[in-house]
């Protein structure tokens, strides 16, 4: 059961505020791992109690077996990729790539050989002899990462490294970040703000939020399966609906009662019973749009709706349709151009539907969640655009 | 486009009335006429009787010995000083900030004034112990603000790198700490170095018998009407000076390119 990487019940607490908050989590060996969580939930904090930077009040951390939680940061068997790098100024990119072996009094010839090794695994080494400041924001990462890969580390802690950079430069160093990770086969550990970095790089993601982690999984299954509405909308955009449980059909379906909507068919993985309360998650995508009625069987919901706005994105469009209270986000990738065909337009009145099994019962309903649902789908889910949950006080 | 020369004019008129008079000093110093109104070829013979006064010997050794231990004192202090008012915040700090800021703006009559009383009140026997202490007084300050200055451009993110990457203390200390700031506090060295040697205000009142500096010197020469010697020591003075700060200010740029 012991993890390669393991926090057992580690919480830190700044004066009145619970930074992280009885977080366990076990990391395996060589995998690439990534806390995402918004911005102050906790993800940095948690990370620099594994650089040995700060004590946690509560629990221990165990690398490979040893308890490391009282360790000072220069004896720890894990190097960290700091969020602006944090190159030494004074000392070229050979020297700060150096940095490691000569604090731990290598011979030269080693030093030097696996210098260079690094040198042409980031392909710098005609930037040797620069200075940080003579380099770009991409090429300081690059250095950043061959300076904290040169000690071999166990695990190498990686706390937003892409941030700084602009989109373009962002998209490539995702790439390299992949390649150099199965190049080198290190754990690695990711934090980051942004959905995409996570879902695109990692194995598995602990999604973080108030300190507290509060899915931890693959991508595909944070995406598809969130467990509470919070993950549902953090990781991508989603549309929730509140109501009751209304009928039983099967074992595996059930009616529900949702204001202002028809009865409702949903998949019933909670086993959820008459009368319960149940808030549903269903991604844009996962909608279907059209001007004509569908045929469709008992399977499917279909609601009428009316258009509010539409926005053509190439290789798909976003809708917006009201239904009663409900604002939907709908999103359609685009099939077979037909020019003869007539477009939905602004104030339309369509035909939504979504089968069964592709809306989600969420368990949990917390008051960040709330903040949440109450906020436009259009806003939730792109980066940092999730409103400051309340903070948890001690 | 006719471009306006009332700011050519006004820098020009500017340039002329803070350095005319200097150039004239330096001019004379190294005029073979003993008053300054007519030029009588060049010379170099004030500086030479200048080389023979032991009373100036005297006052240069002086002046020296108290800028030498006062830059080394007060760079050790302004050094602590501004670490600690870059490293901790309190609401304490607020008032340790305004007693490292207040002596810069302190008047220096009332500065020599009070620290007069103070060693008078003491019982502590005026002379260059005294002026060393008024000098470590002041050259805090100056230290303490240069360092704080450099302080806040560095990111101390580094040392946590450097210990990340295995490096104890110490080692964080020689390779890391130390050649990113030693220009910055070589810069406030030198600074309290050249305001310990300018110093007069101060100096003079809390100075004892036997213990005259060059400015004091300067001063007293003066009412034994001695020109020509004044304008050379001046002129030593000021190439002197002008020297540091150029060092001061290389160093000061260095890692800002
Ligand atoms: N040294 C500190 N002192 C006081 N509060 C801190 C300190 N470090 C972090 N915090 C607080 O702890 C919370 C979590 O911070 P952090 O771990 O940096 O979040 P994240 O990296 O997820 O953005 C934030 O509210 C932050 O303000
Ligand atoms: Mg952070």
């Amino acid at each position: 059961m012991a993890e390669f990487l393991e926090f057992v019940d580690v919480s830190k607490t700044f004066g009145r505020l619970r930074a992280v908050d009885h977080v366990s989590l076990g990391v395996r060996r060589g995998e690439f791992f990534s806390l995402l969580g918004p911005s102050g939930c906790g993800k940095t904090t948690l990370l620099r109690m594994l650089g040995g930077f700060e004590i946690p009040d509560t629990g221990r951390i165990y690398l490979d077996g040893v308890d490391i939680t009282d360790l000072p940061p220069n004896r720890r068997q894990v190097n960290t990729i700091f969020q602006n790098y944090a190159l030494f100024p004074h000392l070229s990119v050979w020297e700060n790539i150096a940095f490691g072996l000569r604090v731990a009094k290598r011979p030269r010839r080693e030093i030097f050989n696996e210098v260079e090794r690094m040198l042409a695994l980031i392909q710098m080494e005609e930037h040797a002899h620069k200075k940080p400041h003579q380099i770009s924001g991409g090429q300081k990462q690059r250095v950043a990462i061959a300076r904290a890969l040169i000690n071999k580390p166990s695990v190498l802690l990686l706390d937003e490294p892409l941030a700084a950079l602009d989109l373009k430069l962002r998209q490539r160093m995702l790439i390299e970040l992949d390649l150099i990770h199965d190049q080198v086969g290190i754990t690695f550990l990711y934090v980051t703000h942004d959905q995409g970095e996570a879902m695109s790089l990692s194995d598995r993601i602990a999604v973080m939020n108030q300190g507290r982690i509060e899915q931890l999984g693959t991508p595909a299954e944070v995406y598809e399966a969130p467990r509470s509405s919070f993950v549902a909308a953090f990781i991508g955009d989603t549309n929730f609906f509140e109501g009751r449980v209304a009928e039983i059909i099967n074992d595996d379906y059930i009616l529900m009662q949702i204001d202002g909507f028809p009865s409702v068919v949903c998949f019933n993985d909670k086993k959820m019973k008459v009368n319960d309360l149940v808030y549903l998650s269903v991604r844009p995508e996962k909608f279907r749009i059209s001007r004509e009625r569908p045929q469709l069987d008992g399977r499917y919901n279909l609601i009428s709706a009316n258009v509010e706005d539409i926005i053509y994105l190439g290789s798909h469009t976003k809708y917006w349709v009201r239904v009663d209270e409900y604002r939907l986000a709908i999103s359609q990738q685009h099939g077979r151009f037909l020019l003869d065909e007539q477009p939905i337009r602004w104030k339309d009145d369509v035909w939504i539907w979504w089968h069964a099994d592709d809306g989600y019962m969420l368990e949990r309903y917390s008051e960040a969640d709330e903040l949440l649902i109450q906020t436009p789908p259009e806003e939730v889910g792109q980066n940092g655009a999730v409103p400051a949950p309340p903070r948890a006080e001690v | 486009m006719k471009r306006s020369p009332l700011p050519l004019l006004t820098t020009l008129l500017v340039l002329v009335f803070f350095y005319l008079p200097i150039a004239v000093l330096v001019a004379n110093s190294f005029n073979a006429s003993r008053f300054g109104g007519t030029w009588e070829g060049f010379s170099l013979r004030w500086y030479s009787r200048l080389w023979h006064e032991r009373e100036i010997w005297h006052a240069f050794r002086n002046t020296m010995l108290v800028a030498t231990t006062a830059t080394l004192v007060s760079t050790i202090l302004g050094t602590s000083a501004a670490f600690a008012l870059h490293r901790y915040h309190s609401r304490l700090q607020r008032f340790h900030y305004a007693l490292i800021y207040t002596p810069l703006v302190i008047p220096e009559i009332l500065m020599g004034m009070s620290l007069l009383l103070f060693f008078v009140a003491l019982k502590i026997q005026l002379g260059l112990f005294t002026i060393f202490l008024a000098h470590v007084t002041f050259c805090i300050s100056y230290v303490a603000m240069v360092v704080l200055a450099r302080l806040q451009d560095f990111d101390f993110a580094i040392v946590e790198a450097a210990m990340d990457l295995g490096a104890g203390w110490w080692t964080t200390l020689w390779r890391v700490l130390v050649p990113l700031l030693a220009p910055g506090i070589l810069a406030g060295a030198l600074l309290a170095f050249t305001l310990s040697i300018d110093d007069f205000v101060i100096s003079f009142f809390v100075a004892g018998p036997g213990s005259t500096t060059l400015p004091i010197r300067i001063y007293s020469m003066i009412k034994f009407g001695a020109t020509p010697l004044i304008n050379a020591l001046s002129t030593i003075l000021l190439v002197f000076t002008f020297l540091v700060v150029l060092l001061t200010h290389h160093l000061t740029r260095e890692h800002h390119s």
